[in-house]
């Protein structure tokens, strides 16, 4: 298991979705990616991509207006 | 036999929503694509606008997908979309729309798709006769066609109006269970979803393609007229959906925020552009895209972005203008009258 670090601010819905997903794809089952926004519909799009993605959703918080969710990459 | 899978646009509408279902009834294995254009209405405008910040911010694909209980793929087209908005082979719609290219572009797109990734066949949520361009009778073997889907295409809502498909034939569908919609009556759709359970979906009034709005659609072009190419990238198109937009001098255009959730959006591109806020009384965050930008054409701005602020009816407002490089200049204007702000100005 492996941590990785995402920086999707400053751009809109869906792109912070697509770049999570494009990411997602390139690691291993069980690495954590944790993905920083600033767009707050990530907090909402991304948990959802999870969930019908086969991922999992290990935290989220808000810092100012930065959203920060760490995902564990799933066996999909 | 092994199931037989397809992919399925979709858009996070009720139609798309709904073929996607009648298929997978049927035993077939279905995933969701969708493709990002740059122009796509969702959740954009609500994202920046602070005023909308309280509003559900969904994503309607992704809450399809998820009421439907499928894997969705989302795909940035950005860069090749812009050859279908720049030459569509079919013509634009009322606006800057090219729907039928646009429909064969994201078709093309999901059979490239589906050869890669083993899938069988392409499931779209078209109905005939519903949308003038994209889904006339006559366009829709022009669309299966030209896309190069052909019998790999399947209109679960409208198979019955149509030729036999692939997966009608080869039986991985049965064309009996398949519908007959027709036309731009929403009844039958609304009773299907009803018999399905979904009471919450979206019906976007202007569809989900800013494309389609007159009003951005002007803004696009605009920005062509003014540059010395019909070109984009995606950071235009973002800021042609924020700020009110005017053009005092054909060289230069200002953006000016309406309120604080566009002039933070907009702060991200101060390094882009010059920037202009009024530091005497509060006001917006303004933009000046063009080029070869004067002094005298930043005082003329200051006087136009000093109309928009608190200060507008003062004798004199600051403004303070930021170059990208950093330089920055204070002007002291008189708030541009009302009067003297060309209706011709505002894009």
């Amino acid at each position: 298991m492996s941590q990785h670090k995402l920086d999707a601010r400053r751009i809109l819905c869906p792109l912070p979705v697509i770049r999570t997903q494009d990411k997602a794809a390139t690691l291993k089952a069980g690495d954590q990616l944790t993905v920083t926004c600033t767009d707050p519909g990530a907090l909402n799009d991304i948990p959802a991509w999870c969930r019908i993605n086969g991922h999992k959703v290990i935290h989220t918080e808000q810092q100012g207006d930065e959203v920060i969710i760490t995902l564990e990459v799933g066996d999909a | 036999m092994t199931q037989p899978k397809a992919i399925s646009l979709i858009s996070g509408g009720l139609d798309s929503m709904l073929a996607t279902k009648v298929v997978m009834d049927q035993g077939v294995h279905v995933e969701g694509i969708n493709f990002f254009t740059g122009f796509c209405v969702e959740g954009h405008t609500h994202a920046i606008r602070k005023r909308d910040q309280k509003k559900e911010k969904r994503n309607n694909a992704l809450w399809c997908a998820e009421q439907l209980g499928i894997k969705l793929h989302i795909v940035d087209v950005i860069d090749e979309y812009k050859d279908v908005l720049l030459n569509p082979k079919h013509g634009y719609g009322a606006n800057l729309n090219p729907c039928q290219d646009c429909k064969t572009f994201m078709i093309r797109k999901a059979l490239e798709w589906i050869e890669k990734n083993g899938f069988d066949f392409i499931i779209t949520g078209e109905v005939v006769g519903q949308r003038p361009m994209s889904q006339r009778k006559d366009l829709m073997p022009v669309i299966a066609h030209e896309s190069g889907a052909g019998e790999r295409l399947l209109r679960p809502l409208s198979a019955i109006n149509l030729p036999e498909t692939l997966p009608e034939r080869e039986g991985w569908v049965r064309h009996d269970e398949l519908l007959g919609f027709n036309g731009r009556n929403r009844k039958p759709q609304m009773a299907l979803a009803a018999q399905y359970g979904f009471t919450d979906y979206a019906t976007p009034a202007g569809g989900c393609c800013f494309l389609t709005d007159e009003k951005y659609s002007k803004k696009v072009v605009d920005m062509w007229e003014h540059r010395s190419s019909r070109d984009y990238e995606l950071d235009d198109i973002m800021l042609l959906k924020v700020g009110r937009h005017i053009r005092p001098r054909p060289n230069f255009k200002m953006i000016i925020g309406r309120e604080e959730g566009e002039n933070k959006f907009m702060e991200g591109y101060r390094r882009q552009f010059i920037s202009l806020h009024t530091t005497s009384h509060n006001g917006p965050l303004v933009l000046l895209d063009g080029k070869d930008i004067s002094t005298d054409d930043v005082e003329l701005a200051s006087r136009i972005a000093a109309r928009f602020g608190q200060g507008r009816s003062a004798d004199s407002v600051t403004v303070q203008a930021v170059w990208p490089e950093g330089e920055t200049r204070d002007f002291a204007v008189s708030p541009m009258p009302v009067h003297e702000i060309d209706e011709s100005w505002y894009v």
